[in-house]
């Protein structure tokens, strides 16, 4: 079973250079691993952490919003979106699915995944259930005009925050993050979109992650920012918000 | 109750495609199991004690300890009761298992009830239109395979259970034409290898119960219109 082949990365990667005038440290070798992603992007976002906190070298491959590139439709033909992960000429697409693959491959400490199946399963449980809820809502948010079109999306968000901080608790067992004393797959999940979350209060002038209602959240929020594999990574507020004028917001919704 | 007994318990309905995925990896590993039928519309309190996030089934319940989510608990199996393989060893492999699991979820068992339990012609239309590109995308991918785990069914093709045995069914109440030997002659011929499989046969649940179910809902549709 196999993805399509993604042909010589060198060739593709020098001829996306041409068209993006982007990175232009790349040119010189193949290396192993390549992320074709966004700096805005929390699914972008999880992956970066994942390498990092493998110690792994990779070429960043920056995806422009208006354009997508030949390598992008090449490597991710079935969705045609990012992130996508390369290695050894072999594409992995989808956030999660690609943080486990970095997981199992180095599967040097510090493990990403919790060792034991059950603790596992409930790792996977929460990433799956923010990606069913978190940035579907935001997404209505940011396109909706009206106050009462947005209000239920704002009330999910809510939820979400309400049930992540129950989790907290559980998870983590009385160490920092979720995952333990180190970050783990659901800090990463979660955490890659606390600079969308930041956005989101900034444009609308309204606070949620409230630390009276979520104070385990909001300490967890501000420990997982300044961790080594996580710094640099999570954008300013300011800059998605000018980001979020020119996404379609209304067409991010259509398609899953 | 000796204290290394495994108490191993599937919450669930007789009709639900996610709820087989999980009769289909227990029987595969041949872990005995207690099958509790639920009611979606009266769910009990075990049910919402359990998953109380999404109040769905399958619901698995081992030692006490529930999990949710019917590809999480198929890897949770394989991962427990290592014989019998689900998944490979491969990180690679594992990827892109996960990745058409995946797919077949948001992009066909989904979309496909969309496309017929609605009285929007559009709708049926557009979403016909989407489960017939992602069954071109799996005919792509099956090949020449008898499964895709390969020789033997992987989590793809559990997750995939779906297209043999539910899609033939409303296609039939709806009247569409997506799973044709014609259209998608590799992926119709896999159909076929996984609905008599062994295992698989002896988790599908029965046919008619599952017609019924389908066609009262179509026909419901249409009713209140």
């Amino acid at each position: 079973m196999s993805m399509v082949k993604v042909p010589l990365v060198t060739r593709m990667s020098m001829q996306f250079n041409k068209r993006t005038n982007s990175n232009p440290i790349c040119m010189v070798k193949s290396s192993e691993v390549k992320l074709i992603g966004k700096w805005s992007s929390s699914y972008t976002i999880r992956v970066k952490i994942a390498l990092n906190m493998k110690s792994l070298e990779y070429e960043n491959i920056e995806e422009t919003l208006k354009h997508k590139s030949d390598l992008l439709l090449h490597s991710n033909p079935v969705y045609a979106r990012i992130p996508v992960l390369i290695h050894r000429d072999r594409p992995i697409s989808e956030s999660l699915v690609i943080v486990e693959y970095i997981d199992e491959t180095w599967p040097t400490p510090p493990s990403i995944l919790p060792s034991h199946p059950y603790d596992r399963a409930l790792a996977r449980f929460w990433a799956t259930y923010i990606d069913d809820k978190w940035f579907p809502s935001m997404k209505c948010i940011f396109a909706f005009e009206a106050e009462e079109e947005r209000k239920p999306y704002f009330e999910v968000l809510e939820e979400v925050l309400e049930r992540m901080e129950d989790a907290f608790g559980k998870c983590s067992k009385g160490e920092p993050f979720f995952g333990g004393d180190t970050i783990g797959f659901i800090d990463i999940a979660f955490g890659s979109f606390l600079g969308w979350l930041s956005a989101v209060e900034q444009k609308f002038e309204r606070k949620l992650l409230i630390e009276a209602k979520f104070p385990a959240l909001v300490k967890w929020a501000e420990r997982f920012a300044v961790d080594p594999a996580v710094k640099g990574l999570i954008p300013e507020a300011d800059k998605l918000v000018e980001l979020s004028k020119s996404i379609k917001w209304r067409a991010a919704i259509e398609k899953k | 109750m000796a204290s290394n007994q495994e108490e191993v318990t599937l919450l669930g309905v007789t009709r639900s495609p996610f709820v087989c995925r999980v009769h289909i990896a227990l029987k595969l590993k041949g872990v005995e199991y207690k099958y509790v039928e639920e009611s979606l519309f009266n769910k009990s309190d075990l049910l919402l004690k359990y998953n109380p996030v999404h109040k769905k089934v399958p619901v698995f319940v081992h030692n006490g300890k529930p999990i949710a989510e019917s590809l999480l608990i198929v890897e949770y199996i394989d991962q427990t009761w290592t014989h019998n393989p689900i998944l490979s060893s491969d990180p690679y492999q594992r990827a892109l298992a996960r990745f058409w699991s995946k797919f077949i979820d948001d992009k066909v068992v989904g979309v496909t009830s969309k496309a017929v339990f609605t009285v929007d012609e559009k709708e049926r239309e557009k979403n016909t239109e989407e489960v017939l590109e992602a069954l071109q995308f799996l005919e792509n991918e099956i090949k020449d395979n008898k499964f895709f785990g390969g020789e033997e069914i992987g989590l793809v093709d559990i997750a995939a259970v779906f297209i043999p045995f539910w899609i033939p069914m409303l296609q039939e109440v709806a009247g569409l034409e997506l799973l044709t030997s014609h259209k998608f002659p590799k992926l119709y011929k896999w159909s076929q290898e996984l609905i008599n499989h062994l295992v698989v046969k002896e988790s599908l649940p029965p046919r008619d119960h599952v017609f019924a179910f389908i066609k009262r809902r179509y026909e419901s549709l249409f009713i209140s219109k």
